[in-house]
């Protein structure tokens, strides 16, 4: 119980700083959102001091000393208002989010558990028969992890997309079907992430595959595995049950800190395919200064990667109940 | 992750066994190839942001590497690059490993509250995610030159060292040969920049490496995205001036594969680099050269 709320104080404090980021970089930047959006606007029309002031409401901007804008911020957050989107006048930015959301986490969360999957399969097979040929495409993987993901995305799109047709040229699914839950409009959007998806596993493939190979190597040296087999258990059963079994443990606690990554990842395979994500969203709200949703997205993803991690370290609890014990000092 | 095995060589010891690994003399020397082109080639090539009446003009002997939709010549583009990328790389590689060595090693060393705090401090930067971060950050910062993008990345990715030089130095904190020098009554930061520090070298290296790859696929990826100093050449700056030309739909491959390529070719080439050191400094890494002997145990 004492660990269950350590973690939950850490999270707190971590949900905290996040929060406080969020709140400050704005204020600590050089000029007023105001500004930026005006700036915009002003080449079409001149703003009256109305639809300014307007403005500095919807923006949150006033004189208030910071600390009384902070808790106002916090109690907004709170109560669940993020406020509403610029771009998308007058809609509530948790509305535009939550359409957002479901594509990427679709999206994402198939091509995460996919190259899990893949990677840590043959990252064991690698440690285990090292030297052998799946071992020497570990090389070849840790070259294409420092191909520029979206090169390596714009690429596939170019050859395989525009040149070869054999996938869409972005976008979630085809305009013309009626989105719902037929047939045709799932295969659809299966078939528009089927490139996306692809390119994820691919760049990060590598990192899985290496990262247990090399626990699988160390693993293999302990004393209960040439226990094992000097038992005489069967090949297979010393590698899977022995082995593999305990090299896998980091990569469970990687899979939370790869969330990040991947979440954060995916603002560039949005943009890249123009996938209608959450990622993509966040960008269109960069480019026309729409300060409430893109602060709105960096909360959404900050939780979803916070939640995460919590989710793993319980996890990771369960399965290794060292870490309940011990601190978790040297552990990755 | 399990701590390295930290072997206690000789300095000099140390050196040639690098220079008998292949992985790291071929990763070395393509470095040291990028680290001559960015001193000298800036010198050699024209004004990157010239235009010329040849628009989105294939390679030719007067384009080498053909043009841009702006008749700006690829090449000498490409070649500026070298300068700014590695530059943003340096920077912010440097930067993190400051604040990484800053925060572990005194962490680690000092252990008690000042740990925890840092320690506190560090997980939460490792948890809040960094890309998103620097995005909206970056949002704010317009354009405002490669050195702010390369301390915005470095900000937001120091954690991840932090943790390693902190658990690394923890446990040589309490080896009996520092144990010998604190009974001797010497006073803290010596031991620490005298009998701990020397020993972190190898990872501190591995790690700058590593924050070197990060930063300047990291810049690159934010270029692409146009949140980068789009003022000054950089390739990721030229691949977002691509992109937004149409060079892929227009055929025009010579403005966006060099490139890439060319960040590829120095990832790839960080990497090998790093093998060869992380392989140097964890003797469990290295595959046995002796014939016959395939693995630990069989």
């Amino acid at each position: 119980m004492r660990f269950l709320g350590k973690k939950l104080m850490f999270y707190a404090v971590a949900l905290l700083a996040a929060l406080s980021l969020n709140f400050l970089i704005p204020r600590l930047a050089p000029g007023n959102p105001v500004d930026a959006v005006l700036a915009r606007q002003s080449s079409m029309a001149p703003v009256s001091p109305e639809a300014r002031h307007s403005l500095e409401l919807l923006l949150g901007v006033n004189d208030q000393p910071l600390w009384q804008q902070y808790l106002r911020y916090l109690g907004q957050i709170f109560s669940g208002d993020l406020g509403r989107s610029v771009t998308f006048f007058p809609a509530p930015v948790g509305d535009i989010i939550g359409q957002a959301l479901p594509w990427t986490l679709g999206l994402v969360g198939v091509a995460t558990v996919v190259s899990f999957t893949l990677g840590i399969s043959l990252g064991a097979l690698a440690g285990w028969f090292r030297r052998g040929v799946v071992d020497s495409l570990v090389a070849g993987s840790t070259m294409l992890a420092a191909i520029p993901y979206f090169w390596l995305a714009l690429a596939a799109l170019y050859f395989l997309s525009a040149g070869l047709g054999w996938f869409p040229l972005g976008l979630g699914y085809d305009v013309e079907i009626e989105p719902g839950w037929s047939g045709e409009f799932v295969g659809n959007v299966g078939y528009h992430a089927l490139l996306p998806a692809l390119t994820i596993v691919v760049s990060s493939l590598a990192g899985w595959l290496l990262g247990m190979r090399n626990m699988m190597v160390s693993t293999m040296g302990e004393d209960y595995v040439v226990t094992a087999q000097a038992k005489g258990l069967s090949l297979r059963r010393v590698m899977v049950t022995y082995a593999a079994r305990n090299a896998v443990l980091p990569s469970v606690s990687g899979v939370a800190v790869s969330l990040g990554f991947v979440v954060g990842g995916a603002i560039v395979t949005e943009a890249v395919f123009s996938y209608p994500g959450i990622g993509f969203t966040l960008l269109q709200a960069v480019r026309n200064s729409d300060y409430p949703l893109m602060q709105g997205i960096f909360l959404i993803i900050t939780l979803a990667v916070l939640g995460a991690n919590l989710l793993v370290d319980l996890l990771y609890a369960v399965i290794d109940p060292r870490v309940r014990t011990t601190a978790k000092a040297g552990a990755r | 992750m399990t701590q390295a095995v930290i072997t206690p060589v000789r300095a000099a010891g140390r050196v040639s066994a690098l220079t008998r690994r292949p992985k790291f003399l071929l990763g070395a020397g393509i470095v040291a190839l990028y680290a001559a082109v960015a001193v000298i080639g800036p010198l050699l090539v024209g004004d990157p942001h010239a235009t010329g009446d040849d628009l989105l003009a294939g390679p030719s002997a007067a384009h080498l590497l053909g043009t841009t939709n702006n008749g700006q010549d690829v090449f000498a583009q490409l070649i500026v690059g070298f300068r700014s990328s590695l530059l943003v790389g340096l920077l912010a590689g440097m930067v993190t490993m400051l604040l990484a060595a800053l925060v572990g090693v005194v962490g680690g060393y000092a252990g008690g509250w000042a740990d925890e705090v840092l320690n506190l401090i560090g997980n939460v930067f490792l948890v809040i995610p960094a890309l998103p971060l620097i995005v909206v950050a970056a949002s704010y910062l317009h354009s405002s030159g490669i050195a702010v993008i390369a301390l915005l990345i470095a900000v937001t990715s120091w954690a991840a060292s932090a943790r390693v030089l902190r658990a690394q130095t923890a446990s040589l904190a309490h080896r009996d040969y520092v144990d010998a020098v604190r009974a001797s009554g010497e006073r803290a930061w010596r031991i620490v920049v005298v009998e701990i520090l020397p020993n972190l070298y190898p990872i501190l290296i591995s790690q700058f490496v590593f924050a070197m790859i990060g930063a300047i696929l990291g810049e690159a990826g934010l270029s692409f995205l146009g949140l980068g100093d789009l003022n000054s050449v950089t390739w990721g700056t030229m691949l977002f001036f691509a992109q937004n030309g149409e060079a892929l739909s227009q055929g025009a491959w010579w403005w966006f594969i060099p490139p890439g390529l060319c960040i590829a070719v120095l990832g790839a080439a960080l990497t090998l680099l790093n093998i060869g050191v992380d392989e140097l400094i964890n003797p469990r890494l290295r595959v046995q050269r002796r014939g016959g002997a395939q693995g630990d145990i069989r």
